[in-house]
This record gives structure tokens, sequence and C-alpha cells, in this order.
């Protein structure tokens, strides 16, 4: 079942990452975390959790880049040197390198809705999957022996257990900068789609042909404070001049 | 082709879900606490929770394997070696409570100021306060001196108010925010909430911070200044809104005390004071009339500049004329500050524009007549769209209460306090400083085995209300409310172990803290505040500070140095109020209180604290805690949250009171109290009404409401104090025209430091020490997914963050010859350390920076000694003393804001140079030996296997 | 890339035993010399030991058989099921030889085939892999190809010799293999060195139109399985090093006894065996090196995120 769907999926689920407000703080990290810990699959299981080499399973993760702009009105403040912080998990993609390299058919792409994800107990824990995947978003557990990824809280999403506002994957609940938005990138009126259009939502490497559906929106452009400031500044007089303007104002309340 | 697996999606997450309050820091968000077969699945945001909305943090996510670390402490501990030696053995609580009891009721005895008992990250103040003050000590604190008591003192003694989490930026109008300073670790979801919800709308964020990482990351604008430099920014900020005229001239004579007449009489010991009828009421110049009238007279035009006779013949002037005068001197000037600040004057000239733009030409208007406190009608609630926050950033400075000051002071001047749009209070603040206490703890407030007279804390007047004797020396261990901090009104926590070991002002004999690790990241100086621990008296054989007892649920450095060790609980294993006396959740619109409640049972030998605290206080029979016959009061914490009474009808919850719970604020202790809190999400929120919601300093609905509710027993309206009165009573003692004189030593520096209207002075380290051979600074921020030193203990958040490293910007490495990967050794006039360096553009390019707290002592946090946090980890509390080097005037100063004692550690001043291998960090301190941990540490976790699905 | 052990001794061994199953498919030996038996076991030996050794690294090897399934898509499963295949002439073509003393020509021209199919299949699965540039091109599938092909003609010749039979022909097979082989190989390394990544630090977070971007911070402090299995750094000086010793083995030694052995044309006996021996061991060890490499020096996509 490694074969991607034929068609396009009807329903292209997946996230929507505003770079603009992400302050880096983990949230989703953990909180990605601590639900597919005890969800779909194997848990997410940390060796040496005490000790030097404390290393665990995460299907989200938060790395830091300094970026140098080059200047230019776009983005203003050539020089300064700015912080992006920069959320990653697995982008679901329309043409996913990891499903056709593997060779059980445990990693598939589902043809309802475009998720991808690992049937872990066909699982051989082979890792080709992972390397295929130029986005890292696939880890291997080492206590499991099988591959796990993002599953867009598929055991969220669907859960009727849950209340509707709450059915959208555990990252996207917690964040506290509305960084992540969750929704179907296949209907043009979804609001992810929405956004998307209007903020010049980017895909990760398009060189690399997978046609990622998760879609990165790019920092918005900045107006440098330099650019405000007045280009002459009128001689005021002082504190006299200031005084006899007060009283101008006094004068008229 | 196979056909795709059918999965099975919709399990139920849980059995049940118990919500209660986070306590993953001082947030205090709701969390929805999933339990599944009596463990806990997942815990997420409680969505109807005011504070958070659903959001959840790192920390708050990660609650479940901190609920579950092996440091976790499981038993009463004796120690049996010495002191750092780990050797404990187990005891019953009634062995440790007995223990406890006797050495505490010694005391209290014998005197009761020989108990320093000081709380670190306290969540009940108002009863660890109110216990403290019932035993009779003067020495009762909380952390606030090392933490942030620049931003509250200032705040109060200006506005009536402060940022910290009691006030906010009008998130869903503000059209500017400008944050200063690291601000990532208190209110940190609303402020990320906030922050995205304003990018959105795309108002402008401005972040001033030397280091641009997390919030500072998302600015629209980064402002890089120098460390300890902020407040001359502002004031350039000030100096530029008064010469473009944008200040609200109508808004500073309603509600600040711009026009109070300031006495002109050089010399005397009224100069610089307000002037004031025979009723104490300050004077204002009645302009159509030309005579003084007390402030609020009604329909009073009240003059802002100009000097004036008075009756007795003595000059004044309006304050503002003061005001006006000092920043629109050249020296405030943007050109005249850019090469200190390090921001250009183009930059400042452009965020003063933006500001009195946006103030002014971006006014906004909600239709909502409303009454002041004057009695005049209102029809609109006129907001200026600019709104401030800052924390720690701008306050851990020796400099830090002027620059507070100076920030609330523009924002006064643009007219955007409490403003739709603009910085909003919190209930119950505003609150001015009359309705504060004085401090208490002279030797005339306590004595043996009876209460203090009064509240520990509180706000100085003026010199009188010092805590100081005759002689002028302190009366508190702590020294707060001396001549060295006049205004330390949240103690000095950070000089206890110092002073106690000294002797100085005198010894104590039992030292009781609380969530306080002063073995490591939260002392200056930390190597030598734990030898200070371990120190005896070669006399006597006896330790210099003779009895520790410490209550922590954690395996922290400090437990190591405690001679008993009470454990707490975890946070979900207990009851708590988040309580108005305290330090509540409220938000601008609304009054809110919070509680936490077992959601699950502990499965060790420990109990809550505050329990603790309460059971020890009925067996001192302590007035409040025993009755009569000495029975306990309370049966425990939930009784006493329900049932203690500070003022008639006001309790520690201001929900569901009275007896059939309809009531807020005031009203009957409720039995059902807290099965009602759980039943509503643990939290209780009344909403302001909207014609009370803004100008709350001024606003009659509002302080009607608050009296309603319990906040005050009469009005209690704010007047903005732009010119501080009590600031200059200090400086006219200073100058010997007043009394209490001050003591020749500190003339000079109350004269250099407390001026009366905002001012900026050179931070003292950089000013003492060469700045040839210490040209750095070196700081740190606070990362978002780790809670100071909480967190190590954390399988999850000790992934994030498992070691340090120093971020040396681009400028200073190729100054020194440095690459990311190498090891260097950084030097304070104190003493120098060893750590690994990374190349950053994203800094001030004299300022080197790391995350806070990461670094821990070997052995600690029941973490495996070779653990990173240990090895190349490393904290610049080591960089830091609690004193400045001697300056040849005979005194050696604290390393403290000299107002309010602030402890100072954002003035570092460093050097930074190459080290050899091997690629350690130094200083180790040694393996620590901790008691046994509550559970045996795993080679590997698999939290949830048994639930895979 | 990590250089797993595991599958560096696979990729080794099974090539020399696919290449010597070629060899012996393609009939160039005596089927009735013992030594051309001995030959058919070793490579069978050689391709045991190179699946078995490739099963050490999978999570859950008792699933391994679920790899057969995905022929269609992924160039491993057509690997394992190539393998699977190839058993059958292999195993028919060394009992006609030990059994018949005889050369079936069906089962070993399938054989052969399959053989050469096996190694192409596991060329591809790492030729496929858009995300590693250095594997990404036909050039990889050659190297395989051609590696395999000298190996063979290495052990040939030595069975030949062993067998006292004409050692000629497969030794100049090796001969011309070699030759082909480090060509190949020369020329994958020159475009290893010569390579502008697909991917950027810039494309990978799109900010490229802000500015030049570098890693700040990593998600988490210490190593994780992506940086394990895909963060591994050579410095270049260490890879010219091994590449030196790769040619001495690989290219060098061998190709001077087969020279040797081609001009003098010594004597089949056990002074030529031992040399053809030796020979073909130096070429295992350079293969075992050049494979090393081959992990080490690839520089995985996933690296633009982690600051490699």
């Amino acid at each position: 079942m490694t074969s991607l769907p034929t068609l396009p999926t009807p329903k292209k689920l997946g996230l929507v990452i505003d770079l603009d407000v992400c302050v880096g703080c983990h949230a989703c990290v953990i909180s990605c975390k601590e639900w597919n810990t005890g969800g779909y699959g194997n848990s997410l299981s940390d060796q040496d959790p005490y000790g030097p080499d404390v290393s665990g399973t995460f299907l989200n993760r938060i790395h830091s880049f300094e970026v140098i702009p080059e200047g230019g009105k776009l983005v203003g403040e050539a020089g300064d040197a700015r912080i992006v912080h920069f959320p990653k998990s697995c982008l679901h993609c329309e043409d996913a390198p990891c499903v056709t390299v593997c060779p059980t058919g445990a990693s598939y792409k589902r043809s309802a809705d475009g998720i991808v994800l690992v049937e872990e107990d066909k699982c051989i824990g082979c890792g080709l999957c992972a390397w295929a995947c130029p986005y890292g978003a696939r880890e291997m557990d080492v206590a499991a022996g099988v591959m796990k990824k993002c599953t867009l809280c598929v055991d969220r999403i669907y859960n009727e257990t849950l209340e509707e506002v709450d059915r959208v994957p555990s990252c996207v609940r917690t964040c506290p900068s509305n960084a992540r938005h969750f929704g179907d990138l296949a209907d043009s009126a979804s609001d992810v789609s929405i956004m998307v259009a209007e903020r010049g939502g980017m895909d990760l490497m398009p060189e690399q042909a997978t046609r990622p559906v998760n879609k990165y929106l790019p920092p918005r452009p900045r107006q440098p404070l330099a650019e405000c400031a007045p280009a002459t500044t009128r001689d005021a007089g002082g504190a006299s001049g200031f005084f006899a303007w007060l009283d101008g104002v006094l004068e008229r309340m | 082709m196979q056909s795709e697996p059918s999965l099975s999606l919709s399990q139920p997450v849980g059995d049940e879900v118990r919500k209660t309050t986070c306590y993953m820091c001082a947030c205090r968000c709701g969390i929805d606490v999933h339990i599944k077969d009596g463990k806990i699945r997942y815990i997420e945001g409680n969505r109807d929770h005011p504070v958070n909305k659903g959001v959840l943090c790192a920390k708050g996510s990660a609650g479940i394997v901190q609920h579950y670390a092996p440091a976790r402490l499981r038993a009463p501990l004796k120690r049996v070696g010495p002191r750092g030696s780990g050797q404990f053995v187990e005891i019953s609580w009634d062995e440790a409570l007995e223990t406890a009891t006797e050495w505490l009721s010694g005391v209290r005895q014998s005197d009761p100021k020989k108990l320093a008992f000081f709380t670190g990250r306290d969540q009940s103040q108002s009863l660890t306060g109110f216990w403290a003050q019932q035993f009779g000590t003067p020495n009762y604190a909380a952390h606030g001196g090392f933490c942030s008591v620049n931003m509250a003192a200032a705040g109060i003694m200006t506005i009536g108010g402060s940022f910290w989490e009691f006030g906010a930026p009008d998130w869903e109008r503000t059209k500017l925010f400008v944050l200063f300073g690291v601000a990532e670790d208190h209110d940190s979801n609303p402020i990320k909430m906030g922050i995205s919800r304003i990018k959105k709308r795309g108002a402008r964020f401005v972040s001033v911070n030397p280091v641009r990482t997390g919030y500072s990351a998302v600015a629209d604008n980064w402002i890089g200044i120098r460390p300890g430099t902020d407040g001359l920014l502002i004031l350039a900020l000030v100096h530029e809104l008064l010469k473009a005229r944008r200040i609200d001239v109508d808004y500073i004579r309603r509600y600040s005390n711009a026009a109070w007449l300031v006495i002109d009489a050089p010399g005397t010991s009224d100069h610089g004071l307000f002037a004031r009828d025979k009723d104490g009421l300050p004077l204002v110049f009645e302009a159509v009339t030309e005579r003084t009238v007390p402030h609020g007279t009604r329909g009073a035009q009240a003059a802002l500049h100009g000097r004036y006779r008075l009756d007795d013949g003595r000059f004044v002037v309006p304050s503002f004329q003061l005001l006006a005068e000092k920043y629109l001197d050249q020296s405030y000037a943007p050109e005249a500050v850019a090469e200190e600040t390090g921001v250009s004057a183009e930059t400042i000239r452009g965020l003063a524009t933006e500001i009195g733009r946006v103030a002014f030409d971006e006014a906004i208007a909600i239709d909502q007549p409303w009454t002041d406190m004057n009695g005049q009608r209102h029809a609109s609630f006129v907001g200026r769209p600019v709104s401030f926050h800052a924390m720690r950033g701008i306050s851990a400075h020796s400099n830090g209460f002027q620059t507070a000051r100076a920030l609330h002071l523009l924002q006064v001047l643009i007219g955007a306090v409490d403003c739709p749009g603009g910085f909003r209070y919190e209930p119950p603040y505003p609150k001015p400083v009359e309705a504060h206490p004085t401090p208490h703890g002279r030797a005339e407030h306590f004595g043996s085995n009876k209460p203090l007279s009064g509240p520990h804390l509180g706000f100085p007047r003026g010199p009188e209300d010092m805590l100081i004797d005759a002689a002028g020396n302190p009366s508190r261990i702590d020294k707060a409310f001396s001549w060295d901090a006049p205004f330390s009104v949240h103690g000095a926590m950070h000089m206890v172990i110092a002073n106690a070991h000294a002797g100085d002002p005198y010894p104590v004999d039992v030292m009781f803290l609380y969530m306080a690790n002063m073995a490591w990241n939260s002392s200056m100086n930390t190597a030598v505040t734990i030898q200070m621990l371990e120190d005896r008296d070669p006399a006597t054989g006896e330790y210099r500070i003779p009895k520790i007892i410490y209550s922590d649920a954690y395996a922290s450095e400090m437990v190591a140095y405690a001679d008993l060790v009470l454990p707490d609980t975890t946070y979900l294993e207990r009851y708590d109020c988040i309580s108005l006396l305290d330090r509540p959740i409220s938000e601008p619109d609304a009054v809110q209180d919070a509680i936490r409640w077992p959601v699950v049972e502990p499965d060790r030998d420990v109990r809550g604290f505050q329990t603790v605290l309460l059971d020890l206080g009925a067996r001192l029979r302590l007035p409040g805690f025993a009755d009569s016959r000495g029975n306990p009061i309370y049966r425990d914490y939930a009784d006493y949250i329900v049932s203690h009474e500070r003022r008639p009808g006001i309790g520690p919850l201001a929900g569901f009171r009275g007896s059939n719970g309809e009531r807020a604020g005031r009203g009957a202790a409720n039995p059902e109290q807290l099965k009602r809190y759980i039943e509503n999400g643990s939290y209780f929120s009344t909403h302001i009404p909207m014609e009370a919601q803004f100008f709350k300093h001024a606003n009659k609905a509002y302080q009607e409401f608050a009296v309603r509710m319990g906040f005050f027993d009469e009005p209690k309206p704010v007047t903005f104090q732009l010119y501080q009165e009590a600031l200059q009573k200090f400086r006219l003692s200073a100058e010997g025209v007043r009394e209490p004189l001050a003591p020749e030593t500190h003339r000079k520096r109350i004269l250099d430091t407390f001026s009366p209207l905002p001012d900026w002075y050179r931070p003292f380290e950089e000013a003492i020490v060469s700045r040839t051979e210490f040209p750095y600074h070196a700081i740190t921020q606070r990362p978002a997914a780790m809670y100071h030193s909480w967190g190590s203990m954390n399988a999850w958040l000790r992934q994030i963050h498992t070691s340090n490293v120093l971020y040396v910007p681009a400028a200073i490495c190729d100054a020194e010859g440095l690459k990311t990967g190498d090891w260097a050794w950084v030097s304070s006039h104190h003493g120098r350390i060893k750590v690994e360096i990374a190349r950053t553009e994203a800094a001030n390019g004299r300022t080197m920076w790391t995350w806070n707290a990461i670094g821990k002592r070997e052995g600690a946090w029941a973490l495996d000694g070779r653990a990173p946090e240990a090895q190349k980890g490393f904290l610049l509390n080591h960089l830091i003393k609690e004193l400045l080097p001697p300056k040849g005037d005979g005194m050696r100063w604290s390393n403290s804001d000299p107002i309010t004692g602030q402890a100072a550690w954002y003035d570092l001043r460093v050097r930074i140079e190459k080290a050899d291998g091997p690629d350690i960090s130094q200083p180790q301190l040694g393996r620590l030996s901790e008691p046994k941990p509550a559970c045996d540490r795993p080679d590997q976790l698999r939290y949830g296997q048994e639930w895979t699905i | 890339m990590h250089p797993a052990l595991s599958i560096i001794v696979f990729s080794t061994l099974s090539g020399l035993g696919y290449g010597l199953a070629f060899m012996l498919g393609l009939g160039v030996l005596d089927p009735a010399a013992s030594a051309t038996k001995v030959a058919h076991l070793t490579a069978l030996a050689l391709i045991s030991g190179g699946l078995i050794s490739s099963t050490l690294h999978l999570g859950n090897p008792q699933r391994a058989w679920r790899a057969l399934s995905q022929w269609r898509s992924s160039w491993l499963s057509r690997e394992g099921v190539l393998a699977v295949f190839a058993f059958v002439p292999l195993v028919w073509s060394a009992l006609a030889c030990w059994v018949w003393d005889d050369y079936h020509p069906v089962p070993g021209l399938l054989g052969a085939l399959l053989s050469a199919g096996t190694v192409y299949c596991t060329a591809m699965i790492y030729a496929s892999l858009r995300s590693v540039d250095a594997w990404h091109t036909r050039l990889t599938p050659a190297v395989f190809l051609l590696f395999a092909v000298s190996g063979g003609a290495m052990l040939a010749t030595l069975f030949a010799h062993a067998g006292g039979g004409d050692a000629r022909i497969p030794g100049l097979l090796a001969a011309v293999a070699l030759i082909a082989a480090w060509t190949v190989k020369l020329s994958w390394w020159k475009r290893l060195r010569l390579l502008v990544p697909t991917s950027s630090p810039e494309s990978a977070t799109g900010l490229g139109y802000i500015g030049k971007v570098s890693l700040f911070e990593r998600p988490h402090v210490n190593e994780n399985y992506l940086t394990r299995e895909m963060g591994y750094q050579i410095a270049r000086k260490h890879a010219d090093k091994l590449r030196r010793i790769a040619l001495i083995f690989g290219a060098a030694v061998p190709a001077i006894i087969l020279a040797l052995m081609l001009l003098v044309v010594p004597e089949a006996g056990l002074g030529s065996s031992l040399a053809a021996a030796f020979a073909a061991l130096c070429f295992a060890a350079g293969v075992f090196v050049e494979r090393w490499l081959f992990f080490a020096e690839a520089r995985h996509a996933v690296m633009n995120y982690y600051g490699g």
C-alpha cells in the first residue's frame, strides 16, 4: 500500500504555521509529546531520561534560525540579524517519498484525507522512510523499534468523544501564540487556504518535489522605526516655548 | 493494492477530567487533567479559563513528567551528617513537626527576631505572611527583593499599580505595544496570546531588549539596547514627546499630581515637598481665581506652571513645571543619549514619533458614559492606544526603580494608563500607596510570645516609617526598610544568608525557607553562600546559622543544606488558593481568583506546605491558628481557605461566598466553596461593570465596585505621583535639614539617586568597576520552556535545555578571537566562570547572554552526576556578588537598587578570554549527595505505553 | 549519513557475493573443478551473510518478511524480492555444479541477471533518494554494479586459479571492470566535490528572501535520532586520507596483481591462488572503506535544519 493514492485526495488535511508570530516557546513540542505518548501507536520513549545522554522521540520540534537580512524594503532593518523560531513536523506531502520507499506497506497516505501514517504492526524499523524524508519528520522510536511520525492527531481530529472544537491536533489547540492552524488545504474556501493565499504561504524545499501539504506563512514585512522619525525637528523654543504652548492648550480647555 | 487499515479513532482520552490550576510557573493557567487508570493521561489548557483560554505552554504540558519525577522528596528528613553531605534519615511527620515546634517555640519565647522566615516561589503569601506576623518575627518576606521589587514599588508609588501580573496591555485595542526587557516568565501565556493577537491586527510591536530571542524575535522593531540604559532611552522619549507637544494635558492635570504645588525653599525642611492645607490636602493654584485650593476642588482650573507665593510667604511651583524643565533639557535629547544607550538618535526619534502619532492621531473612544471621582460626567472612554509592558529586564538593575518610574511617567504623559488601548489595571489594583500599610518590624512592633503589631511589608511614607532603631541600625535581618534600601517593600531575601552568617545586624537561630533555592540559583555569589551555610563558629562548633528548616517538593540544591526537610506535595496533589489577597489572576475586565485541589493523591509521605504551616501554627499556639484551649482552628489548608476571614466577610477566596454561594467579594464563609470552585473549573470570575472598566484610578463606578467587592472599605482613587514626595523627604534627610537625619555615610548616595522626578544614573557596578578591564555586559534571558531552576528534573523539558552556552555577539567574538564551540573564561570583579560559547548576531554588540538557571549542581535534582546540566551548564550567579567592590568611602554597598534593595544582577560587567580544555564548566562545586529519590532513575521512559491503541 | 557497520558489511559482502554469482552464472568457471563448487558456496555464503547483516539494523527484524510486499514502489522491497528470487537459480546452479559437475545456462544466466538486478536495486535504494544529493545520481548504480562485477571477477579469478583452470577470462574481466569501476567512482567523487546542494538552509526554511539563514539553536541540545542517523560529518582531511586508502587497497593493489598475473600468466597453483586471494581481500577492504565513505560523506537535506 505504499503506492501513493492515485487520485488527488479529496481532502488535504494539514497545518499552516505562522512564522510571524511563533515565539519559540516549545508549547506545541511538549503537548504533542504528551498526547502522542499515550495515543496512537507506541509511546514516545525517552532514553537515559535523567542521565547525560537523554534523548527521546518527538514528532514536532522547534528550530531557531538566525537570519541576516540583505536589506531592501520588503524586510527593512538591513544589517540587524533576526531570530526566526521554526516549528517542524510532518508536512504530509502529496508526493511523499517516505511512503513510496517503505518496503512493507507500513507507511501509507490516507486516500480520504491525505494524512501520512505508519501502521506500526507492519513496520520493520528499517529507517529508510526517515532517509527519504528531507524534512526530518520521522523518528525511529528506540524502545519500540518502529518509525514514529506526526499523525496530525488522527486520534483527536476524528475523535467523537471530544467536543467538536477540540477535534484539532494537540499542537494547534495548545499553541499560545496561535501560530498553528489546522484545516483542509484542498478546500480553497477553508480558513487555512485563505490564510495561505493572503499571506503567501510557502512550501519548504519545493526543489525536493515532495509537494508538502503543510504551509508556512512568512514573517510580515517590517518598517524600521528610524523611518518614522520626522525629517526635521522644529525649533521648539525650550521650556518657555513649551509653557507658552501649554497656556494655549489650557485656555482652550 | 491492500486496503488501508481501519483505525479506532474515537477512544476517550481518559476516565475523567479534573480541572485545576497549573503551577509549572507563575502564570497560573487553568488546566484540564485527564485521568486514566488513576494516572495522568494528558494535561491541556482549560478552554473556559480566563487566563489561558485553552492554550498551555511547554511547562504546563510537561506537568506529567514533573509530577512523576524521581527528584520528588518522599518523607520528612532529619540531617545526620554534616551540612551538604546529603546524610539524612527519614523521620515521621510527628517527629518532624515536634522538632520544628521545639526550635520555633524557643525562639518565639526568647527572641522572635531570631527566626528568619523567607519564601521563594510562594503563591500563598497571604498565609505565610499572616503566619509570620502571628509568630511575631520581624523577619519575613518572599523573594520579591531578588525578583522584581523595583517594578512593583515604582508602579505602586507612581500609578498605584504595576506591570508584572497586576496589569496588562489592552490587547484587544492597543495599536502600539512596547515591551521592555525579558518578560517570558510571568503572565507568559497571556502575553504570547496578546502579542499574536496584536500582530495579526497589524498593530506595531516594539521590543527593547539587548537580546533578540523569544518575544523579541517576532517584534516588528527590535531595539537592542545596552543593559541598564532603558531609563535614559525612556527619558529621551519623554524629551521628544514634550518637544513635539505630544502629551495629554487634560489627563495629566486631572489624574496626576502635575498641578500640585512644590515648595521652593532651598535649605529648609519643606523644600521640595508639596504645599498642603491644614487637613494635609495638597494644594494647586487655581488660575481663574488666582488662589490656592486643595487638589480635587470641583471646577478648579489648576495651573501647570508658574511661580506663586503662598499666604505664609513661601514660593511654590506646580510640579509639572519642574518636570517639563527637567526633561526638556538637551541632556535628554536623542543625540545626547545615543552613545550611552547604543540606540541611534533616529530610532529614538522614530519611536517617540510613533508613540505620539498613535496616542493622539489614532486615539479611540468607547461610547460609554462614566463619572469620575470629582462627580464629572464623561461621554466616553477616550483611549490612547499605546501600551507598555516590562518586567525584570529593567527591574534588576541598581537604577531599576527610577527606570520603572520613568516608564510610568511616559505612560501618564500620553494619557495611556487604564484607558482603552493602553495599559490596564487588574483588580484589586489600582491601589494607592495610602491603601497599603506601612512596614512593621521595629523593636516596638514585636516581643516575646506576641504577634507583630502589623504586616511586615508595606510602603514607608517617609524616613520616619523605616525599620531602624534609634541609632539608625536596621531591625530586620535583611536590612529591609533601612537607610540601605528604604523602600525594600518586598524585603531582601538575597541578603539574609550573608547577614545572618555575619551576625549583622544580629545572628538568627532558625532559618525557615520555603521553595527558595538559596544554595544555587536564587543567590548571588552561590559558592560563598554555600560556605556560609556550612560555616561553623570555631568557639562553639555550632553552625553560624544554627538551624535550617526547608520545605520543597523536589531535591533541589538547597535540600542538602537543611537540618530538617519538610517534603511538600506536587501541585497536582494539594489544595491552594490564588487569592486576591495575594497575587491574583484578575483580568482588566474581571475580578478573578482560583484554587488547586488534589487531582491525584500523593504516593509518598508528603504534605502540602500550607497545611504543615497551619499545623505548626497550632502547635505553637499562635493566635489565629489555635484557639484558647490550644486546639487547631483549621483542619488543613482547605479548611483555612474556606473559613479564614481576614476582615469580616473577606477571605482568601472571593467567589461563591455567603450561605448560598451567590456572593462575590464580601460574604460569609461558605462550607461548599471549594466544591463550587471545582465545579466551575477551579476558578471564579466576575465581570466589572462596563461603566467601571476604564480609568479605574478615578472612576466612581469602579471605586464603588471595589468597595462592594471588599478591596477597600471606602473608595481609594489614585492620583498619579509623577513627582514623588516620599523620595524628596529622604533627600531632605540626606541634606541634613529634616528629621530623621540620614547617616553621613548614606547622604551622597541618597542625594545622587532619590530624585523625586524619574531620573537615570549609570548602574553602580558599571560606575565603579573599570570599563576597560570589564568592557562587556553579561545577562540572562528566560527560556519559555523552563521556569527558573524547575525543569531539569523533568525528562521532557530537560531535553530542550540540557545545558546552556554563553551567546557572544559577533563584535566581541571578532575582538576576542572566539568562535562557536570555544570555551572561555568569563570574569567579573568578583569571580570567573568557564563556559562554552556560541556566536550570535542577534544581540547588543556589548552584551553576552545565556539562558537562566539551566546549570545545576552535580548530584542535585536526582540527575545522574554526569548530566550536561552539571558538566556543561553554568550560572552567571558565580560572577555576581551581593556587595559592590569597595570604592574608597569605607562602605561596602550592597549590589542593589539604593531605593528598593532590588538585587542588581543585570548590572554585571565582565571580560572574556579563550580557555583551554578540559571542556567542563567551572566552577564545579563538587558532587552533592542528595536524599534517596522518590523512585529509582529509570534507564528509559515509555510513558503511556500501556495505553497504546 | 551515519556509516552503520551492518549496512556497510551488507553492501560489501553482498556486492562480492552477487558479483561472484554473476560470474558463475556466466559460466566462466569450470563446473567440474572443485574450486568452482567452493565458489558457488562462497557466493551463497557472502550473499546470505550480507542479507543477515542487513537485518541487524532493523527495529523489528521478525517482521522482515513483510518487506517483500511493496515491490511496486519500493526499491528496498524490490531488492528483497529479487534477492529471494535469485536464490532459486543460484541454488539450482550450485546444485548442478555439485551434483552433476555441470553448468546449466538457463538458471545460470537467470541467476546472473537476478544477481545484477539485486545489486541494481540495492544501489537504487540510495540513488532514488532525492534527500541525499551525493547518492541521487545514475552513477550510483553504475558504481555498485561495476564494483560487484569487479569483485566477482576477482573472486572468479581466484577460484579459476585454485581450480587450475584458465584464469585469463575472469582475470581480464576483473581488470576491465576494476578500471571501469574506479573510473566511474572517481567521477562520482568528482560530482560530489562539485555538487551544489539541491536544498539549503534558505530553501529549507523559506527564509532566503530575507537573507542568509544559519542555525541559532537546535530543537534539543543533545543528539536525536535524526542527527545520529543523518548528522554524521567527516572532516575533509580525514575523508581524503580514507579515499587514498580505498584507492590503494581497492584499486592499486588488485590492479597491479591482476596486471602481473595477466602479463606473466603464472602457473595455476597455490602461489597464484594466494596472489588472487590477496588481490580480492585488498579489494574487499578497499570497497569497505569506499562504502564507509559512501555514507560518511553523504549529506542529508535534513541537516539544513540542524546546522550540519
